[in-house]
């Protein structure tokens, strides 16, 4: 039960795109397209969780055993740099289309502040290993949640006939702003 | 301190040979052709061709997807050498050069109201299509400028944007860079130009600058049959194919929008565009 909330917490409540404003950059940056925004969810998915996980176990493993909590960021940015590079790799060889239309974005991801607000905040709450992995999974879902939406507004908002002033980034920025209005209404849902 | 160290190029180490041994695992194999064409390009990264960058264009040309002689700016002995790397044969092409279809600087073009916002034409252009009183002027603010990569374009004290020919290299990528759409690839050897693109009726564009084509059609009444200057919409038109090689045409035109650049003109008009 405690878990299932965590997860509904983690995709609704607290979305860490639309409620904690974290990884706006590819929220913004790869929403064009909903083949390109469900790419990069895998990507992150996939480095959200692996990272979270990694950076408990080594926390816990290795820094606080010799109390080198200090470490703890460097350390972070270190393996979630190293799992972006392995995600970068691997998609280069199975999947060169969308490798080409993340462009940017997908290197991005080592700086993407919600991994490393995903690894950090598991340590600040003295998360469980499982909680750890459930939640980073649940937090990667929500921000997957929110780039699809998003996404799906904007294929159908490219077609739409916008007035002059709005087109292109000022349009974006009212919809992801509504979009939060939008999941404002789940507060309450979960504490 | 000697724990810490360790710790962390423990960790370092560690995701290192894991993506060493991701890499082997992952290792896409590319054509050695590709790097042989990206070798043989200019190497700029201009984009001329469409293409992100040299080493993109020469995967597509491995590929099949551009053509070998795709790459605007390098000469016609890296274009034969580019195709031989891939078995294939190139024409020769004419030499092109871009061409700024405006001359009307602030000493000549009137304005229509003061612009005082980001220096930047594509900026200018959102606001009622920029300043100048000429719906189709040079806004001079230097976005062709920025887009050249080989230094070609300069700016001239009154404020317009010229095309220097013997640097230019016709890879188009201040055609694309200007929002009025002033810039056109012409035939390198062309000498007589019609700098203007403002298609109002006479009085009004002359209104508007000084050196703008009225649609007077002293031009191309000038051919007895089959002229080479034709005026469409109150502005002439070079008909590049058969281009005119006459110094005497430019003399007829009342405003001075007709121009020739060939060999006997002064020094001082050859060298601008």
């Amino acid at each position: 039960m405690q878990l299932v909330l965590l997860v509904l917490s983690a995709i609704l409540v607290n979305n860490f795109v639309l409620s904690r404003f974290l990884g706006i950059c590819p929220f913004l940056g790869v929403s064009k397209k909903l083949s390109t925004a469900l790419g990069m969810t895998a990507a992150v998915m996939f480095v959200m969780t692996l990272a979270s996980t990694v950076c408990w176990l080594v926390f816990h493993g290795l820094l606080r055993p010799y109390g080198l909590e200090y470490l703890q960021t460097i350390s972070f940015i270190l393996i979630i740099a190293a799992m972006v590079q392995l995600v970068e790799l691997a998609l280069q060889k199975l999947s060169p289309g969308l490798y080409r239309s993340l462009g940017i974005y997908l290197p991005l991801i080592t700086t993407n502040c919600a991994v490393l607000g995903c690894a950090v905040m598991n340590i600040m709450n003295e998360s469980s290993l499982l909680v750890t992995a459930v939640f980073s999974l649940a937090a990667a879902m929500g921000f997957g949640l929110a780039l699809v939406l998003f996404s799906g507004i904007r294929e159908v908002l490219a077609l739409a006939d916008t007035p002059r002033s709005f087109r292109g980034t000022a349009i974006a920025l009212l919809t992801a702003g509504t979009l939060s209005l939008s999941f404002m209404g789940f507060a309450g849902l979960v504490k | 301190m000697l724990v810490p160290t360790v710790v962390l190029s423990g960790i370092g180490l560690l995701s290192g040979l894991g993506l060493a041994l991701a890499a082997r695992a992952f290792a896409v194999e590319t054509d050695p052709r590709q790097d042989r064409i990206t070798e043989a390009l200019p190497g700029a990264n201009c984009g001329g061709c469409g293409y992100a960058g040299c080493g993109d264009f020469a995967g597509a040309v491995v590929r099949g997807d551009a053509k070998p002689d795709g790459c605007p700016v390098c000469d016609q002995e890296t274009r034969r050498l580019v195709a031989s790397i891939v078995g294939l044969t190139v024409q020769d092409r004419a030499p092109q050069v871009a061409l700024i279809l405006c001359q009307g600087g602030d000493d000549v073009a009137a304005k229509k109201y003061r612009y005082n916002g980001l220096a930047s034409c594509a900026s200018a252009a959102l606001l009622g299509g920029g300043d100048k009183a000429c719906g189709a002027g040079c806004l001079g603010l230097g976005d062709c400028q920025r887009a050249c990569a080989f230094g070609a374009v300069e700016m001239t004290p009154s404020g317009v944007a010229r095309i220097i020919p013997a640097r230019c290299t016709a890879c188009g990528q201040c055609v694309a860079a200007c929002p009025k759409d002033l810039i056109k690839l012409v035939p390198a050897e062309a000498t007589i130009h019609v700098l203007c693109s403002n298609h109002d009726r006479g009085p009004a564009a002359k209104k508007a600058c000084a050196v703008a084509c009225l649609g007077c059609k002293k031009c191309e009444k000038s051919f007895a049959e089959d002229p080479r200057i034709k005026v469409a919409d109150f502005l002439a038109y070079i008909d590049y194919e058969h281009a005119p090689d006459d110094p005497a045409l430019a003399a007829l035109c009342p405003t001075g929008s007709l121009v020739y650049r060939g060999a006997a003109a002064p020094a001082a008009e050859r060298t601008s565009s």
